[in-house]
């Protein structure tokens, strides 16, 4: 089977990038990308280190805009939406930063609460309860009173997942959740996506150049290189593929 | 909200080969994160983080406003002593002092302590949180940096600055008394009596000086505000933003001083105002 353009539109998408392209300064980072993403669907989106794959995810929720292209999420295009009109949208579709970026100034707690706090006006004793069951769910219970210097790579990038599922977003998306942990620990990352997923019914989006890990998590993956997307497809047609990029990459990271 | 600037919008760096263009893009930047404040920062202020602001911006940077001002006016008793004594005009000495302290010195040499001390830390912490994702991770939780982040800080030094000016001017006095009663043999009584009674300082110079450091708080805000958020590339970078902040809003104090004093000394004093509304009324 010849595998999928990347233009051709999928029928009902929750997240849908039409031609977009993005520079910073001189350095074109995404020149007219298509992609899009299937409701309740994992896409794992593999590439180098620096070919934009988290610029790419940075502008599913809105944090970067592109020079051109449209981003469309749920049916609606949030392209030229402004900061305020981008809250519910961020609302939707949570993100998991590389590092964690949990707020250092406040305890685990705080750090998972602040969705709420900042959204709803729940009573505290209800936020703590939230709060106790989604880290929970993330394997790290009673650990809101620590601070997250205490916390090590792995339980950081765990507090950050409970903070952005806390809202209960439709999608999720995820940049480099295995990086910089040890096989053993990306793992239980990686099975952790999964059970959230299916417990969730989350459209996720996950940025990765773990291939292990890609196929932990994935029903299809994008391999997006000098900035547009080559390949898209299921496991079976990614390492069927007679594109010479996508098959090196595949090599090298095997 | 609107943020003109938002941090991970990096439009503002882009570009940034050359150095005309990147001050113009920085001027840009500050005007633009300059009117967001104006229009959108007063609407919804968050009193638990100014609090904490007050404390980090404010008590923190007391002893070092204090220990300034004490030792300005202290030093300038020494060199005014012996220059007024050649001329047999000792008795202006505490005019001289308060005079040069609250219309020139106190807001200055403060602010500049301020801008060093808070602005740097304003821009460290703002620049740690940029580079470690932190301000993305805000706006993807849908808050808003301005409100969160910049008006909490700007808002402390608005209240912060002024209020230690007028310490400071009072310390700066006081430290003037020290050695003018000590050294120089003046009668303590005499050297506050000309002050205050004898019209070497009316209410119009304290203003002045106040409406002074009320721009200067405003100018440290957003330069250590926009370093701050602006920044990028590491520890390395954090690093830059912060040495920026403290030139940047340096130079800016010491030149907005200029014609600040020009403009002050161009309105008409309050006395003259009052009058005119009088005559109106």
């Amino acid at each position: 089977m010849p595998p999928r353009d990347a233009r051709e539109p999928t029928s009902d998408p929750f997240i849908s990038l039409r031609s977009l392209s993005k520079a910073f300064g001189p350095k074109q980072v995404l020149r007219g990308l298509f992609l899009d993403v299937r409701r309740g669907e994992t896409l794992v989106i593999l590439g180098g280190s620096g070919s934009g794959k988290s610029v790419l995810l940075k502008h599913i929720n809105g944090l970067l805009r592109p020079e051109a292209g449209r981003v469309i999420v749920d049916g609606v295009d949030i392209t030229s939406r402004s900061e305020a009109e981008l809250v519910d949208v961020r609302r939707r579709v949570g993100i998991l930063f590389q590092g964690g970026a949990l707020f250092d100034s406040m305890t685990v707690g705080d750090n998972v609460a602040y969705g709420l706090r900042e959204h709803t006006s729940l009573p505290e004793t209800e936020i703590a309860e939230r709060v106790r069951v989604t880290l929970g769910m993330v394997d790290l219970p009673g650990t809101e009173p620590l601070m997250p210097a205490e916390l090590s790579g792995g339980m950081r990038k765990r507090a950050a997942l409970a903070r952005a599922i806390i809202l209960e977003p439709a999608a999720l998306l995820y940049d480099e959740p295995t990086t910089g942990l040890d096989p053993v620990l990306a793992q239980r990352i990686d099975l952790l996506i999964r059970r959230l997923q299916a417990r969730l019914q989350l459209t996720s989006v996950v940025v990765t150049h773990d291939l292990h890990s890609a196929f932990t998590v994935g029903d299809r993956f994008a391999f997006l290189h000098d900035g547009i997307i080559r390949f898209v497809g299921t496991r079976d047609e990614l390492q069927r593929t007679t594109d010479s990029m996508v098959a090196e990459f595949l090599k090298a990271a095997a | 909200m609107t943020m003109a600037c938002a941090p991970g919008t990096p439009f503002l760096t882009e570009g940034t080969d050359g150095t005309p263009r990147r001050m113009l893009e920085t001027v840009g930047g500050m005007t633009l994160l300059s009117r967001d404040v104006l229009l959108h920062g007063f609407r919804h202020i968050e009193w638990k983080l100014l609090l904490q602001q007050l404390e980090q911006i404010g008590w923190r940077s007391l002893s070092i406003v204090n220990l300034t001002a004490l030792f300005t006016g202290m030093v300038m008793a020494l060199q005014l002593g012996v220059f007024l004594s050649k001329f047999g005009a000792k008795i202006y000495i505490s005019g001289v002092i308060g005079l040069a302290i609250v219309r020139e010195l106190g807001p200055t040499l403060s602010a500049l302590m301020i801008g060093a001390r808070a602005g740097a830390g304003i821009a460290a912490e703002l620049g740690s949180m940029a580079v470690t994702e932190q301000l993305d991770a805000l706006r993807a939780l849908g808050a808003d940096p301005l409100r969160k982040l910049v008006m909490p800080r700007l808002l402390a030094l608005l209240i912060v600055v002024p209020a230690l000016t007028v310490i400071a001017d009072a310390l700066g006095i006081l430290g003037g008394s020290f050695i003018a009663v000590s050294e120089l043999r003046v009668d303590p009584t005499f050297y506050f009596s000309t002050l205050f009674r004898g019209g070497w300082i009316v209410f119009d110079d304290v203003f002045s000086g106040l409406g002074k450091s009320v721009f200067f708080a405003f100018i440290i805000g957003v330069i250590a505000c926009y370093n701050g958020m602006m920044t990028s590339g590491g520890a390395d970078g954090v690093g830059r933003a912060t040495t920026r902040t403290v030139v940047t809003a340096s130079i800016t104090i010491l030149l907005s001083d200029f014609f600040l004093t020009k403009l002050f000394l161009f309105l008409p004093d309050t006395q003259s105002i009052f009058r005119l509304i009088r005559r109106i009324g």
